[in-house]
């Protein structure tokens, strides 16, 4: 499943990032594979939305959320 | 141990840093540029005991040293250079407790460079309202460097940052990524090439010279081709393993005390404030509120500025005696400096709003709302930032496009912002709209100046939108377009930083823009003073004739106001006008608007106190002498004998003040942010094809 298409209350954990500027860039904002994610908020027009990364909260782009394999626990 | 030892003070951003940096050196700082950038250096000074003393170097808060952004490039800098007179002695890491994994990421890049670090853990009671604690014995042996508990916001802790600072034993170089794993052979070549001694430090400089510094980029890429060694795959693998290591530590060091995340306060008030329609609704009040501020509460201390100002030319000019040099003091100097100082109450009152946004956290969720309308645009969330700002003076606004990590977007945010009608329009809107409508004019409950007015920066609002849309099919610059943000949970301002950012604020403008408006100003001043030899010397003379007749039905100050207006209008500026003219008559501007659009250079606003002279109203353009110069320019007819300032002529004016680029101040800070004069040159002339154009067809349809 990919980040994209996460729903709220639904915990997962990621498996893998696809594309080299965008793993590396949430690599270093701690979004790795193994680490805790779920959804917290939507954008008013849908898009971006709001994640909790382990310990805090960041927001990021539908279309880079779907380069992000998830496995929902 | 010497007298004074270099701190550099580095962290992720959001981890209280500036909190930090204000609790150690209080107003004992000085705000300056990186060389060769705009990005604000902040040194301060802090004294650890009666012979030490601490000089500490403030680093812009970035995530990684493969910076992603202009100002995390400047932390990746400072970091990089052994050489550099401000390398640091020893790095003050702060780290937000609640969030410890991530923030340690960078951490452990520093130390590999090989300076020494200590770690000061800030926001300890947000973590421990999250149930968790850390062991900091466990911590520190573990990362092999001294640790702290503070929390820099009640400045607690400090006392024990000093003595850290100053026991020279505890400062320890770790390594924490194992270079060796890398072909040896690669090492040695990439460290001749770089001329670095430090193996990952070589390595690190020669992966970030092929993307962001041109020097040896050849070299470098032909070392790694050699090698096959492929930068961005190491870049992820060296990050994996970091993170290994600073899983370990966490999780020895780490004590939960319940095991689900408790849902907290930012995440209640996130479900209102990024609400679909709350949410909006909420940005949009605040926006109302901030430009209510802006023009409302600024009234009084503008005025003051003002007066201040008019009683100090009165003084140069009664004080000193008649001649040139009063002459450039008053109209030259005093009358550009007031130019710049008049806007500082209206730009403080905005950086008030924006830094307590900032400071509570909601300025993120702004860019997260406004994230998907930018986007058809060319631009990002980050952009709305200098967007609205823009709407107080354009300077600061687009310096505060540098958080955004895509170059293109930020490109085309640097290029539109100027758009945004800007305080230093106000005035000449309020003059041309009172020649419009009346001021008691109502339609319905609503006063139709202050509907003009609006109408006025939803027209540039929409100018720029329309133009970064332009813009984004022509700028190539490569770069990934994601948006990936932090939103840092919500807290309640420092009132203390505020005070400090708004008076580094009040000052970096008054100096930066100060000095080019008043360089302009004096240029113009001289432009407007002197004219070809004969025409000047002919005025004075018939004036002192008719100085010596004392018509007694003149007045002495009407006659030296009369002798200004043939004055300037036999300068250069004046001939400048009678140029320019045939270029402007499409536009329905005669000569004397012309002279106007030349002095407008230097600011705006000048408009109004080049048409005072021009109409030859004596003093400012305050009160009756305001509405003396409407009369006089609405009682202007043309050749024709119908009236000058028809409204055609009269709208067109406002369009074209609306989008021209008459701003200096803003192109040289333009050239200073882009690092080229292609983009300023390409800024001056859209926006003056654009008001050029858009002024044309305006005037064509309402004459």
């Amino acid at each position: 499943m990919k980040l994209s298409e996460l729903k709220f209350n639904q915990i997962a954990t990621v498996k893998a990032v696809h594309g080299e500027e965008l793993s590396l860039k949430l690599f270093e904002m701690g979004l790795l594979p193994g680490e805790e994610v779920e959804l917290e908020n939507i954008a008013p027009f849908g898009d971006p939305i709001a994640i909790r990364v382990g310990e805090y909260k960041m927001c990021l782009r539908l279309s880079d959320a779907n380069c992000i394999d998830i496995n929902v626990k | 141990m010497k007298q004074e030892i270099t701190v550099a003070l580095a962290g992720n951003p959001n981890s209280g840093k500036t909190s930090l940096f204000n609790a150690l050196t209080g107003l004992n700082h000085k705000v300056s540029n990186f060389p060769g950038t705009t990005v604000e250096k902040k040194i301060g000074y802090s004294k650890l005991n009666a012979e030490t003393r601490a000089q500490i170097i403030d680093l812009p808060g970035t995530y990684s040293l493969y910076p992603k952004s202009a100002d995390e490039l400047v932390t990746y800098d400072i970091l990089r250079n052994k050489a550099e007179t401000n390398f640091p002695d020893l790095v003050l890491f702060i780290a937000d407790a609640s969030n410890l994994k991530r923030n340690l990421l960078l951490l452990t890049q520093v130390a590999d460079l090989g300076v020494p670090v200590i770690l000061a853990l800030n926001m300890v009671d947000l973590a421990e309202r999250k149930g968790v604690f850390y062991e900091l014995d466990i911590l520190a042996k573990e990362l092999g460097i001294p640790v702290v508990s503070i929390n820099a916001r009640n400045k607690e802790g400090i006392s024990k940052i000093k003595n850290l600072l100053l026991d020279e034993s505890k400062h320890k170089k770790v390594t924490y990524f194992n270079i060796n794993q890398v072909d040896q052979n690669l090492l040695n070549e990439i460290g001749e090439i770089t001329d670095k001694k430090n193996p990952y430090a070589a390595l690190q400089y020669a992966i970030n010279a092929g993307v962001y510094l041109n020097n040896k980029a050849k070299q470098i890429n032909a070392a790694f081709e050699k090698y096959n060694f492929n930068p961005k795959q190491f870049q992820e693998l060296e990050i994996l393993q970091r993170y290994k290591v600073i899983d370990e530590a966490v999780r020895l060091s780490r004590r939960q005390k319940t095991n689900h995340v408790i849902k907290n306060i930012t995440q209640k008030a996130d479900v209102i404030l990024t609400h679909r329609i709350w949410g909006l609704v909420i940005f949009l009040s605040l926006l109302f509120l901030v430009f209510q501020a802006i023009f409302s509460w600024s009234a009084y201390p503008m005025d003051l500025v003002e007066m201040g100002f008019a009683w100090l030319s009165e003084t140069i000019e009664k004080s000193l005696p008649d001649g040139v040099l009063n002459d450039l003091l008053v109209h030259g100097v005093v009358a550009g400096l007031s130019g710049v100082i008049i806007f500082l109450p209206q730009i403080i009152i905005l950086f008030a709003f924006i830094a307590v946004l900032e400071d509570v956290g909601y300025m993120a969720r702004v860019g997260f709302i406004m994230d998907r309308i930018m986007r058809p645009f060319g631009m990002n969330g980050k952009s709305i930032v200098p967007l609205i700002s823009g709407m107080a003076c354009a300077v600061p606004s687009i310096m505060a496009s540098r958080s955004i990590e895509n170059k293109k977007e930020r490109l085309i945010t640097i290029l539109v912002t100027p758009l945004m009608s800007c305080s230093a329009r106000l005035p000449v809107y309020t003059l041309l709209i009172g020649m419009l409508v009346p001021e008691t004019a109502k339609w319905g409950p609503f006063n139709v100046h202050g509907v003009v007015l609006m109408a006025m920066y939803l027209l540039g609002f929409i100018a720029a939108l329309a133009s970064a849309a332009v813009f984004k099919l022509f700028v190539k610059t490569k770069g990934s377009a994601y948006f990936i943000m932090e939103l840092p949970g919500y807290k309640l301002p420092v009132w203390n930083n505020l005070l400090i950012t708004l008076y580094e604020k009040g000052s970096a403008f008054v100096v930066g823009a100060g000095k080019i408006i008043v360089a302009v100003s004096v240029i113009l001043w001289a432009f407007a003073s002197f004219g070809p030899r004969g025409n000047m010397r002919a005025i004075d003379q018939k004036y002192a004739t008719l100085a010596m007749s004392a018509d007694a039905t003149v007045s002495s100050e009407e006659l030296a106001a009369q002798k200004s207006a043939e004055r300037l209008q036999a300068s250069y500026a004046g001939e400048f006008g009678k140029w320019i003219e045939p270029a402007i008559k499409p536009l329905g501007f005669d000569w004397k608007m012309g002279i106007a659009l030349l002095t407008s250079l230097a600011a705006r606003e000048v408009f109004v106190g080049t048409m005072s002279t021009i109409y030859s109203v004596g003093g400012g353009a305050e009160g009756d002498d305001l509405n003396t110069i409407k009369q006089k320019m609405m009682a202007e007819k043309n050749e024709k004998g119908e009236p000058l300032y028809s409204i055609a002529t009269i709208l067109s004016l406002m369009v074209f003040y609306a989008f021209a680029m008459q701003c200096m101040s803003t192109l040289s800070i333009v050239k200073a942010e882009t690092k080229s004069w292609k983009w300023p040159i390409v800024q001056f002339v859209y926006m003056t094809a654009l008001a050029y154009v858009s002024s044309l067809i305006v005037f064509n349809i309402f004459s």
